[in-house]
């Protein structure tokens, strides 16, 4: 059985006089226990919402989650709120974005460490922190002992992420969800964090689900990736297979539009025409066409089903990309 | 937007100044693709093109007039602020008697713990004085209106002026002004009004509206200083800088109109306090001493205290009055507020 | 640390001297001035020169200044025009009666607004937010002296639950040590008289806390509805936390920070209220006295003192706010 089944996940965002927005539609996947699958797309394609939810995050009015969240055989959605709380930070943990707005400013690293152990194991307020101590060091803080008194906006970004890595972490879980944990950082830091989390993982044995933006994120990471455009899963593939023979042509676009070093020069940079918000104004049609390269009749007709492929993946496109292309 | 049908991905403005020229082979594609589809959706694409091309079309001014108008608890404010101002500018139209004559039928029944009630000529009865008191209700919204805006309006010019200066030039001249405001905002407002009234040897209207508008000097001058300076450093004011545009004319045209913004909306929000402070200086007794006079702050403050427990209605309704003028004045402020700065809705 | 109160301090002491050598400049000035309220308007010349001499006006304004400050630092501002009294003394008996009330009015509007702010923002857009919301504008837009009679009229005419003015019942015998008659009362104990003047005190305070009430609660509102906003929040949601472990460190700690401002800043509303509000009641406190100073003749030397005096207490109690930041925002405490 898989550690996280989800199924038919849809979130419809309904506010008062104003058109409902589809943000995710069906979305459909699972995670096996130690795997980690990244969720790729641009902003806006629902990958974020998808997390939320599945973490029970969402605001409470203004939207309507459907489908099924099954973890561990349980599905999440149908939990009581309360039983929801005591599943988090203790099942299924999560890494946000931005590490500085993500640490409350004015409360001491230690306690922000601290306050889960106490909440999930139990501990008092003195064990906690000798556990945040270990926690803060493993995660690869130096001096912890510093650094639990300190408040966020005296440390790092690298130093909060890490800290941030250490609270969702810190009780053990057994499925982390990493949204975007690099994009706020530098380069350099960006590379350590990635090593980090890689290693914890492998370590601890927790899967894990990696949403990014960033294709080089998941090359170095990710088992299975789920490509999202729209709301929906549009190809999902092993890693390699992705890598050597994207199908969709967003997928295709996607890693295309990577510069390259080893291209020649003059060689102008691919970019995908448009961006997320060029959505068809019908509902049938696929929501990718008006930026598509292959796009066909059919492709404004109707959405293409999410079909198996011959290499194991899935595909959702009318007019893939053709085997033999490899990337340039 | 010559031909958005038959590239529909050009909608985006942006596009259409790629300058690698990338977009020209993708077009080619598109054209193929989407050449022959049914009028209906080709309409439709029309729709797209034509909505995503007015998105940076529409200006900011505009785009918050368009939330204003949208905000119905605003607009109730500015129904309450309409409705007062054409009251007080048909006031002689809508008043049944002059409001200063002393008419026999109500002195004739005059006490000082008796004071006539409603008749089918006097709608509302009579004031202490046998003066119609509707009359003088509708003519108080006139010297209200006057007090309030010309208390703001000098409070406003005074400060902005300040702000203006101290904020376009910076350094010693700016450091003087603003320990100036801070003399002044070391006084709680009505203090200071009243400290400036008392000061007057003898008050007239004049006094009440100049000691409410000083009151308000520091405020404005602040506001408009923090504004300018934040501008000051803004890319919009460097951008004008780097083209060589003349001080003046950076603080002119650039800096003071979208500092401005902000001012008004604390205008609008200043009249309403400016109309509640007139009528605490006419309680204090340091009001506009002339009897004649038909103002809602004085009408409460002086005639319908003293005679509250003879007759409470001549409290009750000037007081109704000045809170909902006062209501509709901070409704439209702050729907302004929220209409310039979308950040802050809540 | 030391160094910003130090600042601070100074700064303080600066805007106090140009306020009193401003107010005392102008109050030389005036047409009318302190010899025509000493005199009346009909004095011959030669008296009014006389007591210009005597009172030492016909000296540069400098040197008055000079002058006067040197007896203001050895706490002599003069006598009342009206009673003769000293003005330290007038000022003494009155002061203890305002602060009991502001502070009250206060303990009310903090006690009351933080909580209701909260739950108006929480819960957004519900029957509860939406009253406080209408309530707090009702509050902001009403004349408070007319909401003091009107309190006065229903609660001890109508139905008798309040007396209608005074701090205390005639008859009632109090011990007199600080002049704070809650203070005084338990500090001898003297429980019957503490109840009495806490009964006398309800009223006013509500009606003096009307104003930092309603502001109190639209900032705590305002400020919870950004908190929960704010990333750290999710953050701690995804922990799991218990929900009164959000509100309280992670949601209240940081929400009520602009609040504290906000307190400060209502001394201002407190003082300009206490004046109305004392008038409707009766409560011979400062506010009386500043009435009482100015329908009676200008008493200008009493007026000096009550607008020094405020306005110490306004810019004292901002300051003491502005450091209590370094306290409870770690950000500040390190700059």
């Amino acid at each position: 059985m898989s550690l996280l089944d989800v199924r038919d996940l849809s979130v419809v965002f309904q506010r008062r006089g104003e058109q409902s927005f589809t943000a995710v539609d069906k979305v459909s996947f699972s995670v096996e226990p130690g795997q980690t699958v990244g969720l790729v797309g641009e902003s806006g394609c629902g990958k974020s919402v998808t997390s939320l939810a599945i973490m029970g995050l969402l605001p409470r009015r203004g939207n309507k989650v459907t489908g099924g969240v099954l973890f561990d055989g349980t599905d999440l959605l149908q939990l009581r709120p309360n039983d929801m709380r005591d599943r988090r930070g203790r099942d299924i943990g999560m890494i946000f974005q931005d590490p500085l707005s993500s640490l409350n400013p004015v409360v001491p690293i230690g306690v922000q460490v601290a306050e889960v152990l106490e909440r999930h194991r139990g501990m008092d307020r003195k064990a906690a922190l000798k556990e945040a101590r270990e926690l803060l060091d493993a995660v690869g803080i130096p001096d912890p002992n510093r650094r639990l008194k300190e408040y966020p906006h005296q440390i790092s970004g690298g130093m909060r992420q890490r800290a941030l890595i250490a609270i969702a972490l810190a009780c053990k879980p057994r499925l982390l969800i990493a949204d975007e944990p690099t994009t706020a950082l530098d380069v350099t830091i960006q590379a350590q964090i990635l090593t980090l989390l890689k290693q914890l993982v492998d370590e601890t044995g927790t899967a894990l689900i990696m949403i990014t933006h960033d294709l080089g994120v998941v090359a170095g990471l990710c088992d299975t990736v789920n490509v999202l455009y729209g709301g929906k899963v549009v190809e999902r593939a092993a890693r390699h297979e992705l890598f050597a023979r994207p199908r969709h042509p967003y997928t295709h676009g996607l890693l295309n539009s990577v510069p390259r070093l080893d291209s020649p020069r003059g060689e102008p940079l691919h970019a995908i025409r448009g961006s997320v918000a060029d959505n068809i104004p019908w509902a049938e049609g696929c929501a990718f066409a008006p930026r598509c390269n292959n796009v066909v009749d059919a492709c404004l007709e109707g959405t293409p089903p999410l079909e198996s492929t011959a290499t194991g993946g899935d595909l959702r496109c009318n007019n893939p990309v053709s085997e033999e292309v490899a990337v340039p | 937007m010559s031909d958005p049908i038959t590239r529909p991905g050009v909608a985006a403005p942006r596009d259409g100044a790629d300058p690698t020229g990338t977009s020209e082979r993708p077009a080619s594609a598109t054209e193929r693709g989407i050449g022959r589809l049914g009028d209906r959706k080709k309409a439709r694409l029309d729709e797209l093109a034509r909505a995503s091309a007015d998105k940076g079309g529409v200006s900011l001014v505009r785009d918050a007039f368009r939330r204003l108008r949208r905000n119905p608890v605003a607009m109730f404010g500015a129904a309450i602020v309409a409705v007062f101002v054409l009251v007080a500018i048909f006031a002689p139209l809508l008043a049944p008697h002059d409001p200063a004559q002393r008419f026999d039928e109500l002195t004739k029944n005059l006490t000082v713990d008796s004071i006539p009630g409603a008749s089918s000529d006097f709608p509302l009865g009579s004031d202490p004085l046998g003066r119609d008191f509707l009359s003088r209700l509708i003519y108080g919204s006139r010297q209200t209106l006057f007090v309030g805006v010309f208390a703001t309006l000098i409070g406003l010019a005074l400060g902005a002026l300040i702000g203006a200066v101290a904020g376009a030039f910076g350094g010693w001249v700016d450091n003087i002004l603003m320990r100036l405001t801070d003399v002044m905002l070391a006084l709680p407002a009505l203090l200071l009004a009243i400290s400036l009234v008392a000061m007057a040897s003898r008050s007239s209207q004049w006094t009440v509206i100049l000691a409410v508008a000083i009151v308000n000097v520091p405020i404005f001058a602040r506001l408009l200083r923090g504004s300018m300076l934040a501008q000051r450093e803004s890319d919009h004011v460097l951008a004008a800088r780097a083209l060589g545009v003349k001080q003046r004319s950076i603080v002119l045209r650039h800096m003071l109109p979208n500092a401005m913004t902000a001012v008004i909306v604390q205008a609008t929000l200043t009249l309403s306090t400016a109309i509640l402070e007139a009528a605490s200086l006419s309680f204090l007794g340091l009001g506009d001493p002339d009897i004649n006079r038909a103002e809602w702050g004085l009408m409460l403050g002086v005639d319908g205290v003293r005679y509250f427990e003879v007759r409470p209605e001549l409290a009750y309704y000037p007081a109704l009055a000045i809170i909902v003028v006062a209501l509709g004045f901070t409704l439209l402020g702050e729907g302004m507020r929220d209409a310039i700065d979308p950040k802050n809705r809540r | 640390m030391l160094r910003v109160i130090v600042r601070r301090l100074l700064q303080l002491v600066v805007t106090l001297i140009a306020l009193s050598a401003l107010i005392f400049i102008w109050l030389r000035n005036l047409p009318g001035g302190p010899v025509d309220a000493l005199l009346g308007e009909r004095a011959t010349p030669e008296t009014r020169a006389l007591l210009t001499k005597a009172l030492g006006y016909d000296q540069p304004i400098m040197v008055q200044y000079a002058k006067f400050m040197q007896r203001v630092l050895t706490g002599d501002f003069g006598n009342s025009i009206r009673t003769g009294d000293a003005v330290t003394e007038v000022m003494g008996r009155a002061f203890p009666a305002t602060i009991e009330l502001a502070l009250a009015a206060m303990i009310i509007a903090i006690g009351l607004g933080v909580p209701l702010g909260y739950l108006a923002a929480r819960f957004r857009g519900r029957l509860l937010d939406n009253l406080s919301i209408a309530g707090t504008l009702l509050g902001i837009s009403i004349p408070i002296f007319f909401l003091g009679y009107l309190l006065k009229d229903v609660f001890t005419q109508n139905i008798h639950w309040f007396p209608p003015s005074g701090r205390i019942s005639t008859g009632v015998d109090n011990t007199n040590i600080t002049g704070f008659f809650l203070l005084d009362s338990l500090l001898t104990r003297e429980f019957d008289v503490t109840a009495d003047a806490l009964w006398h005190l309800i009223l006013p305070a509500f009606t003096l806390a009307t104003i930092p009430l309603a502001v109190i609660v639209r900032m705590t509102r305002a400020s919870v509805l950004d908190v929960l906003n704010e990333d750290y929040v999710r953050t701690a949601e995804a922990k799991g936390l218990r929900h009164k472990t959000i509100r309280g460190r992670h949601v209240l700690r940081n929400a009520l920070l602009p609040v504290v401002t906000t307190i400060g800043l209502q001394t201002g509303a407190l003082l300009s209220g206490a004046v109305l509000t004392e008038k409707v009641y009766n409560w011979g406190g400062l506010g009386t006295l500043i009435t009482d100073s100015i329908s009676g003749g200008r008493d200008y030397p009493v007026l000096q003192a009550l607008i020094l005096l405020a306005a110490l207490v306004f810019v004292v109690v901002n300051l003491l706010v502005d450091l209590s930041y370094a306290v409870i925002d770690p950000r500040v405490r390190v700059r």
